[in-house]
């Protein structure tokens, strides 16, 4: 398999009034081709800043890319002009985006064939007429009943549910090679979230698309993802397939998040362990290990040295850990 | 015992029947009787517009000293004024003036504010804070004192009014633009614009604009009113429409002067300047909920 994307110690930093925030802190993955990969982690980890930094979305000022490469077929995407012709054409046409709030996400004074059009027009030049042929058949597609009675409604119209299969219609509409799904279900209902996971999963497979789904949400990815990444506070902690993240999670953090959520093969009564403490203020940030506060695991070293680099334990398997680096891994699991 | 059932069982019920967005636009825009008015008042003012010398019984220019200040009467309708001219005619002659000024005044100012605000606000750092510095200081000069300036500069006559008025009335939609903007482009459907790899220029204009509509469209009605007025202030200072020429708003202010003796020298040009701006205000009203999508297709 070819790599389709590859990030490169991406860091992406706002300016606040409180102070500097390091929201992506040197991340770095990649995604081969129609590969689904999960990126995992809680709020503020920064999931969702580092997949608008790969499409030079972040709003500038406040935010700014300060460092890294974000290597699209081999091309450095953050190199391109900002807002230029080369990355207008990448967006929507190569990569696509589907947003977490289906409810604001579309533009209320526009029909749902205008929207989905929109980028046809924009990227194969399609007229009109043979853009809204095509909205109607995705539309049909993303498994909207009577799809030509619907295209002309207005969002407001649409159900939530019904929104996020439009957006999912209006990823795809243009063949990308990347569909990123920025928490695509969490504004769902949990019926809703399962059908149109499965639309997502099926509809990338039918296009050839790879798809990066950005959750906090480890069910979600756990079903879909071949890989995964989790996220704290601005950096990746550990990767690796997905079956060995859920058999056998390496970082103290991940362990903790898979502790907290109820498991079918397992023992009835059993308590969930939550993570004690709250996530680091993204301001402050000492360098040692973010997660040390948090951390059952910790060891002298995790306080004095700064924040461990990612190293490979097991195939395909990469944590940032001192403990595992000390090789004490009998204490974890 | 329990009933199978069928899929012909579950299909959907069938979606209300489209009807075209014209037809849906007719249907919202005259679903109120006061817009129908305000559209029949201004469509009665086109007509008079275009038949004036048809309509108007005397030559709104024609003095006759010998018959000055009469009160309404057969011959004339509203009376004379302080020269003798039939009051119905000047009215007649004047609604040119109220619809220009009206519509291509206030239209220039909404297009030139807009478009400012825009920029403005969609841009914003330096070239938003220049423009809007420039509109803030235009708009610190009370604004007939500016239309005088222009008017002054440029002199007399209906088109240099227009224009005076146009130039002066743009601060306050640049304003509003420029905050609209400010918060629409914050919305998320603009960062699924950027994308899909929409332009600045179709996110601006196929994206932002048509959502900032509505306050838009109140304003306009509302400063209809205000450009009609303010072209009496014009009038009044000798820089307006020069004098024998018929405008409404002159009129009002010639006939002040004669209020206890023949009221309806003021009046009835007053009347008539309410009753349009009501009109324009109505249909204005109508016009922003027919282009309210979240009415489309409902009604």
């Amino acid at each position: 398999m070819t790599v389709l994307l590859e990030v490169k110690n991406l860091k992406t930093q706002f300016n606040t009034e409180a102070g500097l925030v390091k929201a992506v802190d040197g991340i770095s993955y990649e995604v081969y081709e129609q590969e689904i990969v999960g990126l995992v982690g809680e709020s503020g980890c920064g999931k969702s800043v580092s997949q608008l930094s790969v499409m030079q979305l972040i709003p500038t000022p406040p935010g700014k890319i300060v460092e890294g490469e974000v290597l699209f077929e081999g091309k450095d995407l953050l190199k391109l002009p900002e807002n230029g012709a080369e990355i207008r054409a990448i967006r929507g046409g190569k990569i696509a985006m589907i947003f977490q709030e289906p409810m604001t996400s579309l533009n209320p004074v526009m029909s749902i064939n205008q929207q989905i059009s929109e980028m046809m027009q924009i990227h194969q030049g399609l007229t009109a007429s043979e853009a809204r042929k095509r909205s109607i058949e995705l539309l049909a597609e993303v498994g909207i009943p009577a799809a030509e009675s619907r295209i002309d409604d207005y969002p407001h119209q649409f159900s939530g549910g019904m929104r996020q299969r439009v957006m999912i219609a209006m990823g795809l509409s243009c063949n990308p090679k990347l569909l990123i799904a920025d928490e695509p279900t969490t504004a769902l209902d949990v019926t809703t979230q399962a059908v149109l996971l499965e639309l997502m999963k099926d509809m990338v497979e039918r296009f050839n698309t790879a798809l990066v789904i950005v959750t906090h949400n480890l069910g979600v990815v756990a079903r879909y993802a071949t890989r995964i990444y989790v996220m704290y506070a601005g950096r990746v902690v550990e990767s690796g397939k997905t079956k060995d993240i859920f058999s056998q999670p390496l970082h103290p953090y991940t362990i903790g998040l898979l502790k907290c959520i109820p498991r079918l093969d397992e023992v009835r009564g059993r308590r969930l362990v939550p993570i004690k403490g709250l996530p680091p203020n993204l301001v402050r940030m000492p360098p040692r290990c973010a997660f040390f506060p948090r951390c059952p695991y910790r060891i002298d070293r995790c306080h004095k040295e700064p924040w461990p680099p990612l190293s490979r334990v097991r195939a395909e398997h990469d944590v940032s850990c001192f403990v595992h680096m000390e090789g004490k891994v009998s204490g974890l699991n | 015992m329990e009933k199978e059932i069928q899929e012909s069982d579950l299909e959907f019920d069938e979606a209300p029947r489209r009807v075209s967005s014209w037809k849906r636009f007719r249907r919202v825009f005259f679903g109120r009787k006061v817009v129908i008015y305000g559209v029949v008042v201004i469509s009665l003012l086109v007509i008079t517009v275009i038949f004036t010398p048809l309509l108007a019984p005397y030559d709104p220019y024609t003095t006759n000293v010998r018959n000055i200040l009469a009160p309404p009467s057969t011959a004339h309708w509203l009376g004379t004024d302080t020269l003798g001219r039939d009051i119905l005619s000047r009215i007649i002659y004047g609604s040119r003036n109220a619809l220009f000024i009206g519509l291509i005044a206030v239209g220039f100012a909404a297009t030139a504010g807009m478009l400012l605000g825009l920029i403005a606000g969609y841009f914003g750092g330096i070239i938003g804070a220049v423009i809007m510095r420039i509109i803030d200081s235009i708009q610190s000069i009370p604004m007939i004192m500016f239309a005088v300036t222009i008017a002054a500069f440029l002199g007399g006559g209906l088109q240099n009014v227009v224009i005076a008025l146009g130039i002066a009335l743009i601060a306050p939609y640049a304003r509003l633009m420029c905050g609209q903007v400010l918060s629409v482009k914050q919305n998320d459907y603009i960062l699924r614009a950027k994308a899909i790899g929409a332009s600045d220029f179709r996110i601006m204009f196929k994206h932002i604009v048509p959502n900032c509509f509505p306050p838009l469209i109140v304003l306009m009605t509302m400063q209809v009113g205000h450009a009609i007025l303010s072209e009496a202030s014009l009038s009044f200072l000798g820089i307006g429409i020069k004098p024998p020429a018929a405008a409404w708003g002159s009129m009002v202010s010639e006939g002040y002067q004669y209020l206890l003796r023949s009221p309806q020298l003021s009046i009835v040009p007053g009347l008539a300047i309410m009753i349009v701006v009501f009109a324009y205000n109505m249909a204005g009203d109508g016009l922003r909920d027919a282009l309210d999508p979240k009415l489309r297709g409902t009604l």
